[in-house]
């Protein structure tokens, strides 16, 4: 992604800033004033009690205080925070609506670059985003909390009773397909079904969503969000085909054969990694991709009244220091957990996962054991795990990621029980379309390779964005992605026959 | 939602279901598999596909009712919809002109050797086929296997056939009688297992067709992994035929277990809702 906004984009902003209300609003709160608020919190729920359920651990802004904290944005006219969003959403403009108490507007803004605003509010690391480049950070310390306004337009939005259709395009008569109902799926299906194309939307397993559905868990994104966002698509006229594998149940060329003109192929980083030591298969040990899954997807922590179970787990140790790992950790813990450990290699400060997901589980109750590697798995009479073995290290010189390199200690081996293990350390892409599509280029590490201007793949009408792309990277990025290929792949399709061999 | 055309009982606890799946039916091929789930909360599980009909556009699976999951698909009628039948899945079986082919399946297995015996006999391979059944009355399919097959014997441990022996047995019987290129077992863990240490001395190639818990089945969760030679595989994406003299055994039988008290939990859990 490049920091530097299009000059298109420079002037749309610009517009808005010259309006009217715009320059009232400034005119009435001087920027002096606006400094001296402090941020509004996010209310959450108690640690001692959220760590027992799956309801949702933050409650969001009440309308008085989203107001408050949108009159903390200095209506810059250089904003930062424009920048620093993968899809650029002309966030000034959604906060000063919000600060004028014109919230449908305000959501309307919103998604004119992002479909799931519900989502991105909740899940998407503004810290190193937006609020990164906000201004305010940079003057004050404190950035103005984007991602907690972004999420109180968005569910006021859904909470009035559903999501004002936007203004379509007459139907094109053209067809577009979407292999992956994940983040960058959904979002080339929006923009496309906008532009007035049929969409259909191809999801191999049973509920839309991908890994926000799967792998995000209840209590950082409730699926009520996730449902009410897939429906908004299908009232936008978009199809979805559920249980549908492409590259098994039809192929990328079968779909081309029937008619489908361009296909976007979104299908994430679908294959866990594990670190091939020794005791790895025993009985409770799972990829995190699994554990989740269980949960999530298929609701074990209902069990029995869902049929899937799960093991709960008195001693849990979780492998790994980003946000899947904290949701595995947290999520053990919720399912009664005694001891919920998180094992990094590195220490704190090189931990990729969002601050506040590490700041809620340590409220959660959580252990940390930084620069500790887990070396075997022990197993009981059973093929059970009954405890594990680890290795101290030490921080080295930084590596290629610029983070310090963890060296081991020699010697500093021990052993301590646990009887679940999730292992948490990262995806690789998954193969099943790569496999079984004849002429689409695919990287060293399986990822498929595109024209980064396009995201057009080496197959002509052929699409792709997101962790198929980028091996494992955020929401946000992957929506990134899609709304560049949703803009291609809507030229290709209008330039209709006549451009047909080009992208 | 796919609908079932019918469901049938062949056998006591063993049953048949053929669903219209017209995607699934031009698509599949021998030892391939569809993940199930017989209702909005149910678990998914993999059966291995028995038969299909691409003219009329249905797959055919038969599954044993032992769990919450088999024991609701048992209950479900033609004209019903079933939530999820998604697949083919899996790599399909290798399938070459070997020679003599030996294929011996057990219980679900019976059916599901049946694509198996059907594409190796096309193939132009002698196919010897050989059935385990507790007792005579569990035996079916045998005409449709007995129609394909160059040989076709029954080990029943009751007599019916002439003998009470266990599979393996019958299986050294053919080896020592005859050479045999290539063996294929498919069924319970037992069976598998059991014929792939009774060929291991004769050294040939015994592919089995390995039944571990899946979630997904496409290869993004790992809960169906099996060592192999010693690498962990994935069973849904690198398999689920693999060479039975390779396959950890031990492993696979723990990792089969992993819910054993949990799965009759759910079943009495189950029972007590629906049949207080």
């Amino acid at each position: 992604m490049s920091d530097e906004l299009t000059p298109s984009l420079k002037a749309e902003l610009l517009a808005e800033f010259e309006k009217d209300w715009r320059k009232e609003l400034r005119r009435t709160v001087p920027a002096k004033e606006r400094m001296k608020t402090s941020r509004r919190p996010m209310p959450e729920r108690p640690p001692d009690v959220r760590n027992k359920d799956f309801d949702e651990v933050n409650l969001g802004l009440g309308p008085e205080e989203a107001v408050e904290e949108a009159r903390r944005c200095l209506d810059c006219a250089k904003p930062g925070c424009v920048a620093g969003c993968p899809v650029r959403i002309d966030i000034p403009s959604f906060i000063k609506l919000i600060e004028k108490g014109d919230f449908a507007a305000s959501a309307a803004k919103i998604r004119e670059a992002n479909s799931l605003p519900a989502v991105c509010g909740r899940v998407c690391p503004q810290e190193t985003q937006c609020e990164e480049t906000c201004n305010l950070r940079k003057a004050s310390g404190v950035p103005v909390a984007i991602g907690n306004l972004e999420r109180f337009v968005s569910d006021f939005e859904r909470r009035k009773g559903g999501i004002d259709l936007p203004e379509m395009a007459p139907p094109s008569g053209r067809k577009a397909a979407v292999v992956g109902a994940g983040p960058a799926g959904l979002t080339v299906a929006g923009e496309l079904a906008k532009h007035g194309h049929r969409v259909t939307v191809f999801e191999a397993l049973h509920e839309a969503g991908g890994v926000l559905i799967y792998g995000i868990p209840e209590f950082r994104l409730p699926k009520s969000i996730l449902q009410a966002e897939v429906a908004y698509l299908e009232s936008l006229g978009v199809e979805f085909r559920m249980n549908f594998i492409v590259g098994k149940t039809a192929t990328v060329d079968d779909l081309r054969h029937e008619g489908y003109e361009v296909v976007f192929i979104g299908t994430g980083a679908g294959l866990p990694n594990f670190m091939k030591i020794p005791g790895e298969n025993l009985v409770g040990v799972y990829s995190a991709n699994e554990y989740l899954t269980r949960v999530n997807l298929m609701r074990a922590y209902d069990f029995p009244r869902y049929d899937t179970p799960v093991f709960p787990g008195r001693q849990a140790a979780v492998i790994g220091g980003g946000n899947v790992a904290m949701d595995s950790v947290r999520t053990a813990k919720r399912l009664g957990a005694e001891k919920a450990v998180i094992i990094y290699r590195r220490s704190r400060t090189e931990m990729p996962a969002r601050v506040e997901e590490v700041h809620h589980a340590e409220q959660e109750g959580v252990e940390f054991h930084f620069l500790t590697v887990p070396t075997r798995y022990i197993g009981d009479d059973h093929g059970r795990v009954r405890a594990m073995e680890c290795l101290r290290m030490e921080l080295g010189e930084p590596d290629d990621s610029g983070r310090r390199r963890p060296v081991p200690v020699p010697g500093s081996e021990f052993i301590t029980e646990v009887d679940l293990v999730v292992v948490a350390i990262g995806q690789s892409p998954n193969p099943l379309i790569p496999q079984t599509t004849p002429g689409l280029s695919v990287g060293k590490w399986g990822t498929i390779e595109v024209d980064w201007e396009t995201m057009a793949t080496s197959l002509p009408g052929v699409f792709s964005g997101g962790d198929i792309v980028r091996g494992g990277a955020t929401v946000i990025l992957a929506m990134g992605d899609a709304r560049v290929a949703a803009t291609a792949m809507d030229r290709r399709l209008k330039a209709g026959s006549a451009g047909r061999d080009q992208t | 939602m796919p609908r079932i055309v019918r469901r049938e009982r062949l056998v006591p606890n063993i049953h048949l279901l053929e669903v219209e799946a017209p995607e699934i039916a031009s698509k599949c091929r021998a030892g391939q598999f569809v993940i199930v789930m017989p209702d909005a909360r149910g678990e998914r599980i993999p059966l291995t596909i028995a038969d299909w009909d691409r003219d009329r556009g249905t797959v055919v699976c038969v599954f044993m009712a032992v769990g919450t999951t088999t024991r609701k698909l048992a209950l479900l009628r033609g004209g019903d919809d079933i939530p999820i039948f998604a697949g083919p899945l899996g790599l399909p079986s290798e399938i070459r002109p070997f020679g003599t082919v030996l294929c011996a399946g057990g219980c679900f297995g019976i059916a599901a050797i049946h694509p198996l015996v059907r594409a190796l006999k096309e193939a132009g391979n002698r196919v010897l086929v050989l059935v385990d059944v507790k007792a005579g009355y569990l035996l079916y399919w045998e005409d449709k296997l007995r129609a394909l097959a160059d040989e076709f014997i029954v080990s029943s441990r009751d007599g019916t056939y002439h003998s009470t022996d266990y599979v393996p047995r019958r299986v050294r019987e053919v080896l020592e009688r005859e050479r045999v290129d290539r063996i294929h077992a498919v069924g319970c863990t037992y069976l598998m297992s059991s014929v792939a240490e009774a060929t291991r001395p004769s050294g040939v190639r015994t592919m089995v067709s390995l039944n571990p818990i899946m979630v997904d089945g496409t290869g993004m969760c790992g809960a169906c992994r099996v060592t192999v030679d010693g690498k962990t595989k994935f069973a849904c994406v690198d398999g689920p035929d693999f060479d039975g003299h390779l396959v950890d055994w031990n492993e696979l039988y723990a990792r089969r277990k992993s819910y054993f008290d949990d799965e009759i939990r759910s079943l009495c859990a189950w029972e007590e809702e629906n049949f207080p």
